[in-house]
This record gives structure tokens, sequence and C-alpha cells, in this order.
């Protein structure tokens, strides 16, 4: 090296010490801190709380999560020239970055939440609540907030970082309303709470079009995913349960030993699953009064464990267990429809344990 | 400022730089260091022997372990140690709370009652259906951290001090649950939480 040329690296190596040293330290460090407002997040246009940033494209799910009624918008943002891999179609992989956001109202804005996949894999949470003027949401304390007054003048829960975690953690992908069952275009005239699909709104023939699900099989757009009910109403209510109970009650979270498993697998739909599991099943627990309760049992919605913890609110006995303090009436009345007039045929195994 | 002033700097600045990231990290460090070993060297202790003392130690037994009647009086029931309360005792309806006398609890020690409703401790032992016996690590674990049984379904019910519980650390609640596998299987169906008397079903 020529002694001009050692002297600009010599004047230089400073500068990279330091520089490489700080890399290192934000590196040990982990992701930068979520921004204290939801408008610093990327949903909106700059300086907006009201027109959603182009990049990010809304999405419906066919069976949503219910909510005690709020009302919802969704929104995911791929990174620019990332895709989705969509070569397990019940396990969608999001590239680092994509972030997804849902918003609550009832009547008004009151809380949007946030999920973020960060470089090494794993998904960070956390939720904002709006001001009542609507000017901005601010990041809610990882504890959550007990009672956030609504328009409609009911309580509204804001969950805790746990909670999220215990929903969305305990299946095979953090992301519950984002797969090929959820989005597939043909959806169920028939799904409680079913959402009008808005223009813009990405299904994934939609996500497919624009080349943002890599591998997906082609046979799920020519033949695209649907509930196998032997009924509309049966098709319906399986739908429900994988949208509002899946998330924990599945074949392989931390509650498989259970033995009950409400998810609906795009990739082996048959048999299936909640059938099997729930129908004629004991279960372990006990409505007030009876010596035994099965989990479902045919024919019978009032001797129905699950039926009866669908309609409770007390804190041991409800389900789901957190994310809502009213009872969903149109699904429990879908869900006692079924169980009364669907499963007459299925043979009843009482007393058999899962 | 020649090469070799300015190489000299650059250690020096690499020295400083490194150090204060080292000592920044180094709580971390110290924790990675403990963490994955099945024993703790400095007490002497294998993971089962330091969940029994933990088990032994934190009042588990208090509600867990029914007690009995005997010649000294109210006594733990050692027979049916951290069975939880006995599925052979119905109990009457809790007495209603008056003033400030807001709980009451069976002479067991293993059913409560107050404005939660009433509670019955749970079967602690590595029973497969009615105990711990087909948990994971992680269920129990996730139970005492999230304060939800199984660590997603319905909360923990008072007196169960989860609140204080759930800052023990990983270790130590995996070494609680790896000494509750050990103990003898009681088969025991505990009973399910009741709702106050006023209160929603």
């Amino acid at each position: 090296m020529q002694p001009a040329a050692q002297r600009r690296a010599a004047r230089r190596l400073p500068w990279l010490v330091t520089a490489a040293a700080l890399v290192s330290c934000a590196q040990a460090e982990g992701p930068a801190a979520l921004p204290e407002l939801l408008s610093e997040t990327g949903l909106f246009t700059p300086g907006s709380v009201g027109e959603i940033d182009p990049l990010n494209l809304p999405f419906a799910p066919q069976y949503p999560l219910w909510s005690d009624g709020a009302s919802k918008r969704r929104w995911i943002r791929i990174p620019q020239g990332a895709a989705i891999d969509a070569r397990n179609p019940d396990a969608w992989q999001f590239p680092e970055g994509t972030r997804f956001w849902k918003e609550f109202s009832f009547g008004r804005r009151v809380e949007t939440r946030y999920m973020e996949r960060l470089a090494d894999g794993s998904f960070r949470y956390a939720t904002y609540v709006w001001s009542e003027d609507g000017r901005d949401a601010r990041l809610a304390s990882a504890a959550g907030v007990a009672n956030v007054e609504t328009d409609g003048g009911s309580a509204h829960e804001v969950p805790s970082e746990s909670d999220c975690r215990a929903c969305h953690e305990g299946r095979r992908s953090p992301v519950l309303g984002f797969g090929a069952l959820q989005l597939s275009p043909d959806r169920d005239p028939n799904a409680p709470h079913r959402e009008r699909v808005t223009d813009g709104s990405v299904d994934m023939a939609a996500l497919a079009a624009r080349g943002l699900l890599e591998g997906l099989p082609d046979r799920l757009l020519s033949d695209p995913p649907r509930i196998a009910g032997r009924s509309p109403r049966e098709r319906a209510a399986l739908g429900y349960l994988f949208g509002n109970c899946s998330g924990c009650h599945n074949g392989e979270g931390p509650l498989a030993a259970l033995g009950l498993d409400f998810d609906q697998r795009v990739s082996a739909p048959e048999p299936p699953r909640a059938l099997r599991s729930a129908v004629g099943k004991l279960s372990r627990f006990s409505i007030p009064g009876a010596e035994q309760t099965l989990r479902v049992a045919p024919g019978e919605p009032q001797a129905s464990a699950l039926a009866f913890r669908m309609g409770s609110r007390f804190p041991a006995s409800r389900m789901p267990p957190l994310g809502t303090r009213l009872v969903d009436d149109e699904a429990l009345e879908l869900v006692r429809d079924w169980i009364e007039n669907d499963l007459a045929e299925v043979p009843n195994t009482h007393g058999e344990r899962p | 400022m020649n090469a070799r002033t300015i190489a000299a700097l650059s250690l020096t600045t690499l020295f400083f730089v490194g150090g204060a990231w080292l000592l920044l990290n180094r709580g971390e460090r110290a924790a990675a260091s403990t963490g994955g070993a099945t024993d703790i060297p400095e007490l002497g202790m294998t993971r089962v022997e330091r969940g029994k003392y933990l088990v032994t130690s934190v009042g588990c037994d208090d509600c867990h372990t029914p007690l009995k009647s005997g010649a000294n009086g109210p006594e733990p029931d050692l027979a049916r140690r951290l069975s939880g309360h006995p599925d052979f005792m119905k109990l009457p309806p809790a007495p209603a709370a008056a003033g400030p006398w807001m709980v009451s609890a069976a002479a067991t020690l293993t059913a409560w009652s107050g404005p939660w409703g009433t509670s019955f401790t749970a079967n602690l032992t590595p029973d497969p259906e009615t105990g711990l016996g087909s948990w994971t690590e992680q269920n129990f674990v996730q139970t005492i951290r999230k304060r939800r049984h199984m660590g997603s379904g319905r909360p923990l019910l008072p007196p169960m001090p989860a609140a204080f519980y759930a800052n023990f650390s990983d270790y130590d609640l995996k070494a609680i649950f790896a000494y509750l596998q050990t103990i003898p299987a009681i088969k025991n169906r505990v009973p399910q939480p009741l709702p106050p008397l006023d209160g929603a079903q």
C-alpha cells in the first residue's frame, strides 16, 4: 500500500472501529423501541390519522374473532420486494418486517393492535389506545388497560402483552386471521359477523396476483379451500370454532394434551378433527348439577359443555377466557342449532375420554 | 498525527467501546451462564432437590394438602399430600360474606369462598387424569407466569398467590414442576370453581 493510502486508511480506522462497535451494540439490544404514537408506525400517510398508507393492504378474514361487537379494520404491510412463503397452506411464513394492524371501533375508534415480525423470526405485540377526540392513539402499557370507555357506554378491555401471546402463540403460526382458509375467495355466506369485503381488500387470489404468495400450490387457486361441513350450518359452525377457538384448541400447541382440536387444515381437510375430538367426548368441565358432561352431546345443546361455556361469562367457566365480556348470541344460537340438528347421526360415544 | 498515533488511538477506542459493551451486557451473560444447567453447583442441589426445597419453603402444602383432625389438632393429611381438595368431601354452599369478613375457608383449607366465588385447590400430584401427569413443563411454567390455567385458560383464583409466584425464575418454576412429578400420584378429581351466590354462571 502507498504511504498516502496508508494514511487515509489510518485516518478512517477509528471511525470504522467505532461504527462497528455501535452496530454491535445495536444488534445486542434488539429492535428499536416502538413509537409512542400510532401515527408514527407507518399505518397512515405522513401527517394523517385517517388516510391509510397505500402500501398497507386491507383484508378481512371470513371467520372473524368475536370482540363484543366491535367493528374492525385490518391491514398488512409486507416489506417492498419481499413475499410470503406460502408453500405450507396451513402456516404461511411472513418475511422479516411484516406488520399487521387491527382497528377496533365501538362507535368511535378505541384501539388499534399491532404485530410485527422481527429479525429472529419472533413477533412483537403492542396496542395503541385512541384519544376520545380521535387525534391519535398512544402506545398502551404492556399490562393493558382494564376499562376504556366507548361511545356505546360499555367498557372495553385492552389486552396485556401477555394476553396477546396467550392467544397468538398457541398455534403453528402467531398470525391467526391471515391464511389460506381465512382469505379463501370461497367465502362462507353464513359465517357469524361476516364482514363486507371492501374495495381494495385483498384475499388469497388478490395476493397471488400481486406476486405476494411465493410457492402457493396452484390447486388452492383453482379450488379455493372451504370447510367440508355436511350442511351450510355445520360449515359455519366449524368455521366459527376455527376462527374463535383454534388459537388454543388445536392439535399441536401447548394445550394439545387436552385432545380438543377445532383447527382446520387446508392441507388435510379430512377427517373433521372438530367432530372427532369434541362430539361425544367427556369434558373435564362439568355443567353445575351434572355428574359428568360431554364436550358436545349430539342433539342436546343444553347438556354440551361447548354451548354452556360459550354462554357463560363467569371467569372460571367462560369461553373464550379472555378478549370478550359479552356473550356472542348470534354464534351461540348457531352452535346450539348445529348441535341439535346436524349431529343426530353422529355416533354417541358417551363417556369416552379424548 | 502520524499513522502509529492513529493506530494507538484506534486501539484505545476499541478498548473503551468494547469494555462498555461488556459492562452493559454482563447481567445477560451472568444469567446465561446459570440458565441452562441442570444443577446449581453453588447450592449443591439437583433440579428436583431445588424443587423440593422451594415447594416445602413457599407454602404449597398449606392449601394443596388437606388438613385432617388428629391427636394434635388439625394437621396435614400426608396420605393425600398435594392432591388438592378431596373429591369425596361435598360441601354445603359457603356462608354469605358479612361486614368486613369477606373470605371463608373449609376446615381442610382446600376450599375457599369470597367475592370471586368458591375455589378448590388443585391436585398437584402427577396423576395423569386428575393431576399434573399429562401437563408439560411449559403448561406449568406458563400457568404461573401468566396466572392462567395452562397459560391461556381461566384466571387462577384466590387464595393462590400467583402474582408473587410469577416472580419465580424459569429455572425455579421448572424445578418445582420437576419435583411435583416425583411425588406419589393420587387420583382426585377436584371440583371446578363455583360462581358467587349472586353471580352469573
